[in-house]
């Protein structure tokens, strides 16, 4: 028994090691927002400051870099959303020619490495004399959030009673007011984690994006683009912004879920 | 008209998937049988020469890539299944906490989050620096542009999604079975070999799926930790293509990435005996 309870504790101990290494480079993030450099680079410690949140804004690619980024991920959030959950809809709900050819497809864009699709995506465009901007960046977002849209949409919409919609429908609903007052907010919540994870990839991806962004620079391609020269303060103070939204918003969405149940 | 009901709806999806997942990939089979530059134009010429030419040219970086990969997620089994488990096992009331705080480094974006790994193990960095300061390493210390530092860069950025899916495995096992395993006098290693192991092994499977390939096609670790002697074939493919314009090359090198890694979940499954590769994936 003393064993076992040694055991436990190691394993216990185990696990908050491992929340400490992942969590520490976002510490070294948020520190380094408040570091008051005096060289190029920022790598060192050299005391603390608010400077750069007062200058957030000051260099302006990487203010049109962070604007591009949340422009793209906003109408690939609301493309894939729509398509995605047609399709969710599509496959959660009816038996038809080509379901099986679907899944297959649906696995087939999730297994595929981002690395394979960017590079497939710019053989297309460059066979076809596409230009690269940020409408190709879109359609390439849209193509690597699609899959995970369906797949929480469709889970969602497999839960779902159909005798709820019949019920709708023998009231005299129509087939558009059985949809929007009855099944779409039935499976809004897995829209909406859908949505989300489409908007997290979208301003997380750098990889596709570097293939398919032409001469549109993103807030991600920005920063590897600097690592050689030294990347700014500024860099930190938006990416804590960001983490600290992200984070208010999963546990303000937390905090609501619980209330419902 | 309700018989139309789900192609109406699937359409615009199979359109998008068809439109931007498969003719690109045919576009890109194409490209890499052809011959030819960005300047002067492509020819198609059906020689499989830019295979063996990329091969032979780059089979060290591939090798070293499939390498790296390997290691990550052997790394990420160890460190995450012991998480996994005393998380499903013991965390509980305060579950969700834990996977939350697991979930964390997500909030950063992926490429500030390898930077800071960066920061972190500078020669002279917050620690590796202050260390050396207190005399505590030698002054010719060093992590970064190193095989440790790049296998531990990937290690880092996926093992979340390892730790997930074994979770969610181990999550579902009845503890009375364990307990029924212990009634029969199995002990505890015993019970865990043959009993909770075997249950969680889906998870495991999927855990290594959804981190064996992005880890080893990845082409932003090695770029930012890993100094010139640890390129990977992502940084490869990655130059060809945007800096050399490469295209064949390049296109022939990415074909060639995707078939050993469908290769390798094959044999994968097979020797896990996975009835049913997609399924488990899926999940």
């Amino acid at each position: 028994m003393r064993g076992t309870r040694m055991g436990d504790r190691l394993l216990h101990l185990w696990t908050w090691l491992v929340i400490l290494w992942l969590s520490s480079p976002i510490a070294v993030m948020i520190l380094f927002g408040f570091n008051d450099k005096q060289s190029k680079s920022n790598t060192t410690w050299q005391g603390f400051t608010l400077r750069w949140y007062g200058e957030l804004f000051e260099i302006s690619d990487l203010t049109t870099a962070l604007t591009n980024t949340l422009v793209i991920a906003l109408v690939s959030t609301a493309v894939t959303v729509v398509i995605g959950t047609m399709l969710g809809l599509a496959l959660g709900r009816h038996r038809f020619r080509g379901l099986g050819a679907t899944n297959f497809l649906i696995f087939a864009a999730i297994s595929t490495p981002e690395l394979v699709m960017g590079a497939s995506l710019l053989s297309l465009f460059v066979s076809g004399n596409v230009p690269r901007d940020s409408v190709t960046i879109i359609v390439a977002h849209v193509l690597f959030s699609l899959s995970f849209v369906v797949v929480t949409v469709r889970a969602r919409v497999v839960g779902l009673d159909p005798s709820l919609e019949e019920a709708a429908r023998d009231l005299g609903a129509t087939a558009w007011g059985t949809f929007r007052q009855v099944t779409l907010p039935s499976i809004m919540p897995g829209v909406a984690a859908g949505a989300m994870l489409s908007f997290a990839l979208s301003i997380d991806d750098y990889v596709v994006t570097s293939f398919v962004n032409g001469s549109t620079v993103t807030f991600p391609l920005w920063i590897v683009g600097a690592v050689k020269t030294g990347i700014p303060p500024q860099v930190n103070v938006m990416g804590t912004l960001i983490f600290g939204i992200g984070v208010l918003i999963a546990i303000g969405n937390a905090i609501a879920a619980r209330r419902r149940t | 008209m309700r018989r139309l009901t789900p192609y109406l709806l699937a359409l615009p999806g199979w359109m998008w998937l068809a439109i931007f997942l498969i003719v690109p990939m045919a576009a890109m089979a194409s490209v890499s049988l052809q011959s030819g530059n960005a300047i002067d134009g492509f020819a198609m010429t059906f020689s499989v020469s830019n295979y063996s030419d990329a091969l032979g040219r780059y089979s060290t970086q591939l090798v070293r890539s499939l390498l790296y990969g390997g290691m990550a997620t052997v790394a990420m089994l160890a460190i995450g299944y012991p998480v996994a488990y005393w998380i499903a096992f013991k965390g509980g009331r305060r579950k969700s906490v834990y996977l939350f705080l697991l979930l964390l480094p997500f909030f950063v974006s992926f490429v500030l989050r390898t930077i800071s790994w960066n920061f972190l193990l500078a020669d002279n960095g917050i620690l590796f620096g202050t260390l050396k300061g207190w005399g505590l390493l030698p002054a010719d210390f060093h992590v970064l542009a190193t095989t440790f530092a790049v296998v531990g860069g990937l290690t880092y950025n996926w093992l979340p999604f390892m730790i997930l899916p074994i979770y969610v495995a181990l999550e579902r096992v009845d503890p009375r079975v364990v307990e029924a395993a212990q009634d029969l006098y199995a002990t505890r290693t015993a019970a865990f070999r043959r009993v909770v192991l075997p249950l969680s092994l889906p998870g495991v499977f999927a855990g290594v799926l959804m981190t064996f390939v992005p880890a080893t096609a990845d082409p932003v670790n090695a770029a930012i930790l890993g100094g010139t002697a640890n390129t990977m074939i992502g940084n490869i493919i990655q130059t060809e293509y945007l800096t050399n314009l490469d295209y064949p090359t390049a296109s022939a090198l990415s074909f060639t990435l995707m078939g050993v890694l469908l290769v390798g979940i094959f044999v994968y499954a097979r020797a896990l005996g996975t009835e049913n590769v997609l399924e488990a994936a899926a999940r």
